[in-house]
């Protein structure tokens, strides 16, 4: 099945890169993100992401859909350079935050300001709770006063709603919390920093369902302060709570648009197959 | 049909049978296998409790001379082996000064660049250390400290060559320990702009301190009863010495010495015991370690 699609794909790609690709990308005014002719390489001159360009909407959330393997992780890794954790990576095109080019930053002052959330749960093991939240502070010799400190650990742990929970267990280790309390943590964790951007790679996907409601309700919360971009398998999740919404095939960038848009009437030929389950 | 599950049946009956040989089996091999430490400390005790007392643990050795006169007026010999003490302290805690950063240093090495070349070469020189003969140590510790360095036997000749010896267990209780360790944890920590060299030394490291801690303690016992490789570089002494240039005594040294003076025989037992207990302690405190450090990710 999978095998005839492949083989067909040339053909279409073709068509639609003469035809469709310009307006298949929405434009997006005044954005806070701007994906600029991005290609990324895990090594050699295999792209993993090819030609990627868009821009994320402030204050929005924006979902990355796409098959395994497409290159929804590895496009939102290179927003915050995690992926030059494999030694091999290099990269074409640019991004830009503000005005300035990331790969012009120092990734330790862009991930201060684009924070991320991972697929499973990974609070410190060594850490109490309170200790987790302020962690990027702390690990980073950062000192602050205890009242200063209180107040980010309420104010974050408030944000993801998990203060009323843990409230009287701040000194125990986080470990000790149910897999959705945890996820919530690292959200908190993500937000005692105040980044501009909060990115999350399939945050649910390891949680039961009652604890991805809790996890969608509050990244719909969490919009009005920070612009959020969510990579998701789950395209009704996409659908409930994102905004905008990406589509990748192969590496590329097919469609990007708004949600309901492109959920009720794609331009691409690939995300209705997508969508209708044909693929993927 | 019924030929089938009688025979079936008859099988089964069969195999819970051998099953239990097994088991039976394992317990009394295991059984038996424990029985030489039971009997070493067995003998120890009933020959060695005579001459334990406080001044066992506060006083130097003594001379040939009172432990003869003491023998033969069937008193216990005066002394003790404090001189014995002191020298293990110095001569192992010096040793572990030096092997547990290096072989933290370098198992943490071992693991972040499991796949590069130069890894392969020295995890391969780790453990042909580890097959090296404590004896050699002694001597290349005699070449490299006592001749060039201390001009004389020293406990600090003593300390490097026993600090070769203990590495091997604490590299590579350190390697294991961190391959172990999911890599998201790392990513948690670099995603909030921590660089790399904290992330090792306030997250990776904390997280497996237990199983490296224990590779540690391990390692001490494993050095503390040698004997010679310490022949060759402390050689003993009968005085405390604290001056780690100067030659200096040790618990199984002085075990060595009281074989050699048929006087003191009877002292062999309670030294022996003494140090027996301490290696015993190491264990345990490393197997407590492990348990009440064990970090859960
Ligand atoms: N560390 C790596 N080294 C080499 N290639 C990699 C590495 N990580 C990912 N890739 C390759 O890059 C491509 C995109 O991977 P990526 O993880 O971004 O996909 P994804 O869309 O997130 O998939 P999934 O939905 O399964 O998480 C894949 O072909 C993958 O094989
Ligand atoms: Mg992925």
């Amino acid at each position: 099945m999978e095998s005839t699609i492949l083989a067909e794909m040339p053909i279409t790609k073709t068509n639609k890169k003469l035809n469709v690709i310009q307006n298949s990308i929405e434009h997006i005014d005044s954005p806070v993100l701007k994906i600029d002719d991005l290609s990324v390489s895990y090594g050699g001159d295999k792209y993993s992401i090819r030609n990627v360009s868009a821009g994320i909407a402030r204050n929005k959330i924006t979902a990355i859909m796409g098959p395994s393997g497409c290159g929804k992780s590895t496009l939102l890794r290179a927003v915050n350079r995690m992926h030059e954790l494999y030694p091999n990576t290099h990269n074409k095109g640019a991004v830009y935050l503000g005005d300035e080019n990331i790969y012009k930053l120092n990734p330790i002052q862009l991930r201060r300001k684009i924070g991320m959330v991972f697929q499973r749960p990974n609070p410190f093991p060594t850490m109490s709770i309170y200790d987790n939240v302020i962690a990027g502070f702390n690990l980073n010799g950062i000192k602050l006063k205890r009242p200063e400190k209180d107040e980010i650990v309420e104010r974050s742990l408030r944000e993801v709603g998990l203060w009323d929970e843990v409230k009287d267990a701040l000194h125990n280790r986080g470990t000790f919390l149910s897999g959705g309390q945890q996820q919530r943590l690292c959200i908190a964790r993500a937000l005692a920093y105040t980044p501009e951007i909060i990115l999350l790679d399939e945050p649910t996907s390891a949680l039961d369902p009652i604890a991805t409601a809790k996890i969608e309700d509050l990244l719909v919360k969490l919009k009005k302060d920070f612009t959020i971009v969510l990579v998701t398998h789950n395209m009704s999740q996409a659908a409930r709570i994102s905004d905008y919404s990406m589509f990748m095939y192969l590496g590329e960038l097919v469609e990007y648009g708004k949600t309901k848009q492109m959920f009720t009437m794609p331009k691409d030929n690939r995300t209705e197959e997508y969508l209708t389950g044909k693929i993927g | 049909m019924n030929i089938s599950t009688e025979i079936s049946d008859r099988n089964i009956k069969r195999r819970l049978l051998k099953d239990k040989i097994f088991t039976y089996g394992m317990i009394s091999f295991a059984f038996l296998s424990s029985i030489p430490l039971f009997l070493i400390l067995y003998e120890l005790i009933l020959k060695g409790y005579k001459q334990i007392n406080i001044n066992f643990l506060f006083e130097v050795a003594p001379d040939t001379m009172d432990a003869m006169i003491a023998v033969s007026n069937h008193e216990i010999i005066p002394g003790g082996i404090a001189n014995g003490i002191v020298g293990t302290l110095i001569i192992v805690g010096l040793a572990s000064i030096i092997a547990i950063p290096l072989g933290i240093i370098c198992g943490t090495y071992l693991s972040e660049n499991a796949e590069d070349r130069f890894a392969g070469i020295v995890r391969f020189i780790v453990d042909m250390l580890q097959g090296v003969p404590s004896i050699v140590l002694g001597v290349i510790g005699y070449i490299w400290i006592v001749k060039p360095v201390t001009g004389g036997f020293s406990a600090l000749a003593g300390s490097i060559a026993l600090s070769i010896m203990m590495l091997p267990s604490i590299v590579r209780s350190t390697e294991e320990t961190l391959k172990m360790i999911p890599i998201s944890l790392k990513e948690a920590a670099l995603s909030l702009g921590v660089p790399y060299h904290r992330v090792m030394l306030k997250v990776v490291i904390p997280t497996g301190i237990s199983g490296i801690l224990t590779g540690v303690m391990l390692g001490i016992s494993r050095i503390a009863g040698e004997t010679a490789p310490l022949m060759l570089t402390a050689l003993g002494s009968t005085a405390i010495q604290t001056n780690i240039t100067q030659p200096t005594s040790a618990i199984p040294l002085l075990v060595w010495e009281f074989y050699n003076d048929p006087n003191l025989v009877s002292m062999i037992w309670s030294a022996s015991l003494l140090l027996l207990i301490l290696i015993l302690c190491l264990n345990l405190g490393a197997k407590a370690i492990a348990k009440k450090w064990k970090v859960q990710y």
